[in-house]
């Protein structure tokens, strides 16, 4: 390159430096593969294997089928396009949304939900902040509750019985991918389904598969389970697991190591 | 084609469509079926198509107005690429202006296939997949043959490449508003349609290392380098972050791998590289090819565009964590993404530099040429993006950007005026080379066509500024008495004025990419329009006299 003399150079003669790499196709490719692997490498790897990537904290559950059903809805209507799942440790954000969001809240969310724009305000804490009949209602026609919304309507889903074609290979899907599921889990994944939208349905049964699972009507229509019942089922679940402000989870992150 | 290979071809189709057909009848869910569906289709056509002629090439040349004669070079597959990347800009645009209005008027949803969330996914696609997509196949097998003077390698592959990714945008675009999607940012689409992507896509590689190795020249080009790193680096990103576990062999549904903070770091390592990959990398590749042709002059420096492109290259893959500022992801990875996309700036810059350069002694073309204007302002935007790219990924910039629409706005002064400018220069540059025609049909829509989306970029970028900026500042307002000053939803009904505006700036972008798609169809037809030309400017002995001898030399 700095020789100014532009020399042909015959196909046996060898040459040095970046010329190889322009030369020779798999040196380049092999080079640009490496070359890009690096970042990724070193970044992502250790998320795996770094303990306190995750902080351990008490309450976290996988979901029960119906949430789990309303979480699939959740991502069919693409509603991480305009809701995020991720509160800031900002003093707005917390007096907005509620307690920062920690890593481990969303520790059994495949794929994840922190989403990227708010058009809409954070989800991550709005499980009990308003009532079923708001839920419902603000999805069937959201200016009807907010008068400056923009959210699209949603009336359908209350008029949708929820089909679940396998509430077990759902469970068994993600056991594969590391949720831990019980056998016991797997095999009443189709009663809790339903169990859990009945009116006057067994919640201390439900509770020892499932701790703090809400067991009730959720759509205001006891006759049918639809795709409203599990929206609502998982909204109104959405961050009430963790016990954040517990004095204990905070000292025994104190005594953790290796930060 | 002979008899047996048609036969054969008839068979193969005849089985792919039973197969399909007893996939419909199985499948767990409406969205699986209506895919497998999609696909019989597709393979009875196939059939008929192989059955009806034994040289389907011939009716496919007369449909695109393919040019007579033996070519120097294999271009069938870079003219219907170029089709294709016209169709599916005005289909990604359109997508676009409807969810901008659907922003500012929510009516124009229309429960449930044409809600905003199972919309945006198509747009986002459409643009980026579809018309980028298209943009690069085409472009890449157009360059790659000229730099290595040598046809295609894998004909047939070259174009079941192409072919087989019009398949994969059509089922990921028919999925979205199925509501078949697994979440992830421009890697919406399902296990299976991902494991189709793969084959395309291998195949792609395979078709342009073939075509690399044929070479009669001794050197790879620097297009090729991009081209290659941006083909590589798709192929790990595409598989890394797509892996899932499926429900069912026979359901749409899966769920993926990863899980919280590791599946957020995959995808944004994955989210940002589709585009530093595809969106950069590849597009610089067009430009190191089109802009030396068009201006006519070499590539500004060689070694500045070596330097670039391995800096690039290492540094982009670092930069994912600056879309997880201040989340529950680890601080050394967020502070370490900070630190690389700052660091970026750079090589992005060697890239606009070694560009814009490049006209150095051609700048009077900008005044005759609508081309090199667009190329230019192409390069101008992108080094505006890549400025403020950096800025919005320290974290303090961030913790007001993040969540707004600051960030949407920054993405489209990307995607408008770098990806949108480049492409249409490119495919004004190759309609009259591949359809063999003097010029395009009219110089002077080119230029309203560059007018309309210039100032359509202007008009979506500022307010998207003036919202993003306007939500961060409301959100973190307190008043006197100590109380956040503005409800959430105060918030979004002050964004309606700039939500229009944006609409309107999309409209224009649209309405410049409608006009070409008419000056690219009349030059296909072999029109010519009569026009003044594009600059008249006449020798004037007041403004035009050479600078006097007598002013102090530099």
């Amino acid at each position: 390159m700095t020789d100014p003399v532009v020399k042909e150079t015959a196909p046996t003669e060898k040459v040095g430096g970046h010329k190889r790499l322009e030369r020779n196709v798999t040196l380049l490719a092999a080079a640009t593969l490496v070359t890009v692997a690096i970042g990724g490498i070193v970044e992502i790897a250790p998320l795996f294997w770094i303990d306190n990537t995750i902080e351990k904290v008490d309450g976290m559950r996988p979901y029960t089928p119906l949430e789990l059903a309303g979480r699939d809805i959740y991502v069919r209507e693409g509603c991480y396009t305009c809701h995020s799942q991720m509160i800031r440790p900002f003093r707005d954000e917390v007096e907005r949304y509620g307690h920062y969001s920690l890593a481990a809240e969303s520790m059994y969310d495949h794929p994840f939900q922190w989403g990227s724009k708010r058009t809409g305000p954070d989800l991550a804490r709005v499980g009990g902040r308003y009532s079923d009949e708001w839920h419902v209602q603000h999805l069937i026609d959201p200016q009807s509750v907010v008068p400056e919304s923009i959210m699209p309507t949603y009336s359908f889903l209350s008029e949708t019985p929820l089909k679940v074609a396998d509430p077990a290979a759902n469970l068994k899907a993600l056991r594969r991918v590391g949720v831990p599921y019980s056998e016991d889990q797997i095999a009443k994944a189709e009663s809790d389904l339903k169990l859990q939208a009945e009116e006057f349905g067994d919640a201390a049964d439900l509770a020892t598969r499932y701790p703090k699972s809400q067991v009730r009507d959720y759509d205001g229509d006891p006759s049918e389970l639809t795709e409203m019942d599990a929206l609502v089922a998982y909204l109104q679940m959405l961050g009430t697991l963790v016990d954040v402000n517990s004095a204990a989870a905070q000292e025994e992150l104190a005594q953790e190591k290796g930060r | 084609m002979q008899a047996e290979t048609a036969l054969g071809r008839v068979g193969l189709w005849f089985g792919v469509m039973l197969l399909s057909i007893l996939a419909v009848v199985a499948a767990k869910d409406s969205g699986f079926a209506a895919h497998a569906t999609i696909i019989s289709i597709v393979a009875f056509f196939l059939m008929c198509f192989s059955a009806a002629r034994f040289d389907p090439t011939s009716n496919a040349r007369s449909f695109f107005k393919m040019p007579e004669g033996p070519t120097r070079y294999d271009d069938d597959p870079v003219r219907w690429g170029v089709i294709a990347t016209l169709f599916w800009g005005l289909a990604g645009f359109l997508v676009g202006v409807l969810i901008a209005a659907q922003m500012a008027f929510p009516t124009l949803n229309f429960e449930p296939y044409f809600n905003f969330g199972r919309l945006r996914p198509l747009h986002t696609s459409a643009v980026i997949f579809a018309f980028g997509g298209n943009a690069l196949i085409a472009t890449s097998y157009f360059i790659v043959q000229r730099t290595c003077r040598t046809q295609l390698a894998f004909p047939g592959l070259a174009r079941f490449v192409f072919w087989g990714y019009q398949l994969f945008i059509v089922l990921a675009a028919t999925g979205y508003l199925l509501g078949i999607t697994q979440s992830k940012e421009y890697a919406e689409p399902e296990w299976y349609v991902d494991l189709w992507l793969t084959i395309v896509w291998l195949a792609y590689l395979a078709v342009f290392v073939g075509t690399i190795v044929r070479r009669k020249e001794p050197h790879i080009y620097v297009a090729n380098w991009f081209f290659l790193a941006f083909i590589i680096t798709v192929a790990m990103l595409h598989v890394v972050n797509n892996l899932a576990m499926p429900v069912s062999l026979l359901g749409a549904k899966s769920y993926g791998v990863f899980a919280g903070v590791q599946d957020a770091l995959t995808q944004w390592w994955y989210g940002h590289n589709a585009v530093g990959f595809f969106l950069t990398a590849g597009f610089l590749a067009m430009m190191y090819y089109f802009v030396p042709k068009q201006a006519e002059r070499p590539v500004y420096s060689y070694r500045l565009s070596i330097i670039h492109f391995w800096s690039l290259i290492f540094l982009y893959i670092w930069a994912g964590p600056h879309h997880l500022h201040y989340t529950a992801l680890p601080d050394w990875a967020q502070t370490l993404g900070m630190v690389f996309s700052i660091i970026l700036w750079m090589p992005s810059w060697g890239g606009m530099i070694n560009g814009l350069m490049t006209l150095n002694g051609a700048w009077d073309k900008i005044r005759t040429d609508p081309i090199i204007r667009m190329m230019v302002m192409a390069l101008a935007f992108y080094g505006m993006s890549t400025f403020e790219g950096p800025m919005m990924s320290i974290k303090a910039v961030n913790s007001l950007s993040h969540y707004t629409d600051w960030t949407i706005g920054h993405v489209h002064s990307g995607a408008l005026g770098w990806n949108g400018l480049i492409t249409f220069a490119c495919m004004y540059y190759l309609v009259p080379r591949l359809w063999k025609r003097d010029r395009m049909y009219s110089l002077r829509m080119i230029n309203w066509h560059f007018w309309l989306a210039t100032i359509g970029i202007v008009f979506y970028a500022a307010s998207m500024w003036v919202s993003g900026i306007m939500q961060g500042l409301m959100w973190r307002e307190y008043g006197t008495d100590g109380y956040l000053l503005w409800s959430f939803a105060d918030t979004v009904s002050a964004m309606f004025p700039m939500y229009v505006m944006r609409a309107l700036g999309g409209l224009m972008y649209l309405s410049g990419a409608l006009i070409m798609t008419y000056n690219v169809w009349m030059t296909l037809a072999g029109k010519l329009r009569e026009e003044k030309p594009m600059t008249e400017t006449p020798y004037d002995e007041d403004a035009d006299r050479p600078v006097p001898a007598t002013l102090p030399a530099e």
